[in-house]
Formats: C-alpha cells, sequence, structure tokens
C-alpha cells in the first residue's frame, strides 16, 4: 500500500482480462497505487466503454474529468471514472484530445454522460461529438474562455458591478483593487524549511556542551 | 427603545433572575389606563416600529448560510428581536447576503434586492460577500457583494458565528435608531 486511501483489492488478474477484453484500442495499460488506468485509443472509446459496461460489468460512469498538459500535443486528456458495483471495483479510461479534434460522446450509453461532458465542454474547451446538448454548464451567461486551462488567467478577464447610471449590472476589464499575494518563502514567520541564518550555531553550541 | 417613559425613581434593582422592573410597566400601564394613549416623536416611533420588525430576506449562497441558519434557532433565537426569515424580496426589510457572491448570481442578486420594498438594509455576511475573500482573484467571483449593492453592516468572519451575526443585527438597530429620519 503506497497511500493511506481505502484498501482496494484488485480483482484476480484483473489486468489481463481488460487487456484482451479492449484489445487493439488499447495503447497502454497502468496499474498504480492498486489502480487500473487504461489508455485507449480516442475513436474507439465508445466501443470500449459498451464492451466494458456488458462484457466486464462495469455498470456506472461515475465521473469525466479533464486535464490539461500543456506541453503535448493533444493537450486535453478526458479521464472516465467507471464502478462495477457487482464485482466492486474501479476502473479508470483516458483518451487524449486538442483543442479542435472532438471526442466521441458516450451519452449513448451513460445518460448521465450529458451533463459531465458538459462540464468537461465548459471548463476545457473539449468537443464532445454526439452530445446533443453541449452548452456550458456552470460559468457565468455569455461567459468566454475556458477557466480551468492552464493558459488562462486566474482572474479572467472581466468582472462586474452595479452602474447606478445604467440602472444594471455591468461588466467591465478587470481592474485588481490588492495585487497578488507575494509570499516571502524566506521569512520564518511563512514556515522556513530551512536552517534559518543564525540557526546554525545553535546546533554547534550544542555539541561544544555534550564534549 | 423608541418608548421611553420615565421610570420611577425607586432606586431598586431587581435581582438576577426576577421578573423586569414591575413598577415600569404598572406605570406604563396607569399611563395608558388614565389616559388610553401614549405620547412619542414620530421619528422614535419609526424607529421603534423598524428596528422591532427586521424581516429579512434569506440570501444563504454558501457555507455562511448555515451560521444564519443557527442564528434563528433556538439557541440564539433571533425572533426575540422581531427579525423573522422571509422567502419573499417583497415582504422583507433587510437583506443578508451570506457566502460567495459569484459573477452568475450577481444579476438575481441585484433584482431581489430591488424588488425589497422601501426602507431596505443590506447585511454583509463573512468574508466572501465583504470583499470575496477566499476567492478574491477567481475569475467568477464578484470581489464584493458591495459592488452590487448598497450594505449597511459588514459582518466579518469565515464564517461569522452566529452571535457575531446577531451582533451584526444589533448593529443595524442601532445605525437605524442612530439616523433618525422618517425617509431612508
Amino acid at each position: 500500500m503506497g497511500h493511506n486511501a481505502p484498501a482496494v483489492v484488485n480483482p484476480e488478474g484483473i489486468a489481463d482480462e481488460l487487456r484482451a477484453l479492449v484489445g487493439a484500442d488499447l495503447i497502454a495499460l497502468v496499474e498504480a497505487h492498486d489502480e487500473i488506468t487504461l489508455i485507449v485509443a480516442r475513436e474507439s472509446i465508445e466501443r470500449v466503454m459498451v464492451k466494458l459496461r456488458d462484457e466486464a460489468a462495469y455498470q456506472q460512469l461515475m465521473e469525466i474529468a479533464g486535464v490539461d498538459y500543456l506541453d503535448r500535443a493533444e493537450r486535453f486528456e478526458v479521464v472516465y471514472h467507471l464502478l462495477s458495483v457487482t464485482r466492486n471495483h474501479r476502473v479508470r479510461v483516458k483518451v487524449s484530445t486538442d483543442e479542435a479534434t472532438p471526442v466521441p460522446s458516450v451519452t449513448a450509453i451513460w445518460p448521465v454522460a450529458g451533463w459531465l461532458e458538459r462540464e468537461v465542454y465548459d471548463m476545457y474547451g473539449v468537443i464532445f461529438s454526439g452530445n446533443e446538448d453541449l452548452r456550458r454548464i456552470l460559468t457565468d451567461y455569455g461567459f468566454s474562455g475556458y477557466p480551468q486551462r492552464k493558459d488562462f488567467p486566474l482572474t479572467g478577464y472581466v468582472e462586474l458591478r452595479y452602474s447606478e447610471e445604467d440602472k444594471r449590472v455591468v461588466y467591465e476589464p478587470v481592474k485588481l483593487a490588492q495585487d497578488f499575494r507575494n509570499f516571502d518563502f524566506m521569512s520564518p514567520w511563512e514556515g522556513a524549511q530551512y536552517v534559518l541564518p543564525g540557526d546554525e550555531k545553535a546546533s554547534e553550541n550544542a555539541s561544544e556542551k555534550k564534549a | 427603545m423608541g418608548v421611553e417613559l420615565e421610570r420611577p425613581a425607586t432606586g431598586r434593582v431587581p435581582a438576577p433572575g426576577t421578573q423586569p422592573d414591575p413598577d415600569f410597566f404598572k406605570s406604563l400601564s396607569d399611563e395608558v389606563g388614565n389616559k388610553g394613549f401614549l405620547v412619542t416623536s414620530t421619528e422614535e416611533l419609526f424607529q421603534w416600529a423598524r428596528t422591532g420588525s427586521l424581516w429579512w430576506m434569506t440570501f444563504g449562497l454558501a457555507c455562511c448560510a448555515v451560521e444564519m441558519i443557527h442564528v434563528n434557532m433556538p439557541r440564539y433565537d433571533m425572533e426575540r428581536f422581531g427579525a423573522a426569515p422571509r422567502a419573499s424580496p417583497r415582504q422583507s426589510d433587510v437583506m443578508i447576503v451570506a457566502g460567495t457572491l459569484c459573477n452568475k448570481m450577481a444579476p438575481a442578486l441585484r433584482k431581489v434586492y430591488d424588488q425589497m420594498s422601501e426602507p431596505k438594509y443590506v447585511i454583509s455576511m463573512g468574508s466572501c460577500a465583504n470583499g470575496g475573500g477566499y476567492y478574491h482573484y477567481s475569475y467568477s467571483v464578484v470581489r464584493g457583494c458591495d459592488r452590487v449593492v448598497p450594505v449597511d453592516i459588514y459582518v466579518p468572519g469565515c464564517p461569522p458565528t452566529a452571535e457575531a451575526l446577531l451582533y451584526g443585527v444589533m448593529q443595524l438597530q442601532r445605525k437605524i435608531r442612530r439616523i433618525g429620519t422618517v425617509e431612508r
């Protein structure tokens, strides 16, 4: 056990079973921290998911997550988390994509994927082909940009206030009243992880006293 | 409070745990009994009416709402001060903005504020409503609800305790008394 999460017991021979099941669509199977991750080809995701649901008994789709790796050619990863209630086991399925390439939707397999894909679309701008209702879900009405992308600034581009002249809430470019906090990691008050200047003498003195 | 009559000069302080001074109430009822009316100024009457019936608009947006609920539960029991939770802005006098105000929520907050009947007050509760708090630099959060509605009382804390909010409501009552005008 490498971590403190609840103990997971992988069913006997699950990795080989999944390898055989997914076959040529599998790019890699990673086993780390007692968890299994399947990296599959983007075009085959629907086929793989149907196989996992019907033949390997992973009945439920728990979550779809997005990840942005800025330095990769296909910078986005879409991560599907599956749960088998009958086998008490979970697997993770990953596909990668870029800004322009759509990922096949799994809404036909799990209706819940509709909102989950909308969330990934909203936050990362990943397009899902076959999702009938691919709208933004969380961000403001008329929002532009994809906030979870690594190149999206933390404060965004617009802020809003009530305009007494217009009698409505108006959007304006961000103007920060207070600069970003600059953490001084050399300061002893910020929890220094090093020997403070002058403190090295303390150990010398201690060893002298012992001697 | 608004209606203040001269207390009979008994100089006697009731022992703790006993009834409030009975002579005061006796003199009050005697006056009403004799004359049939009480005399006060309109200012004091309005202040008494406003402070004694601060019906508040529930605007729970985040974890602060839990403390806002606490202050209405039996332990702190804000209804002692005549403050009752209302679900409609038309019926409420004070809006307690309890929690993080997101960009998406801001127009709705303003609309609710505009629908409230005059005189209306706003209590900004917690760091997020006061100035963005933890989410000050976020792309989706309004940096303080005073950008959207005029705020009368700021209650600091993350979240403020129920006592702090109660104190904020009492401060608002004090502010209303101090303003002392019929118009708001």
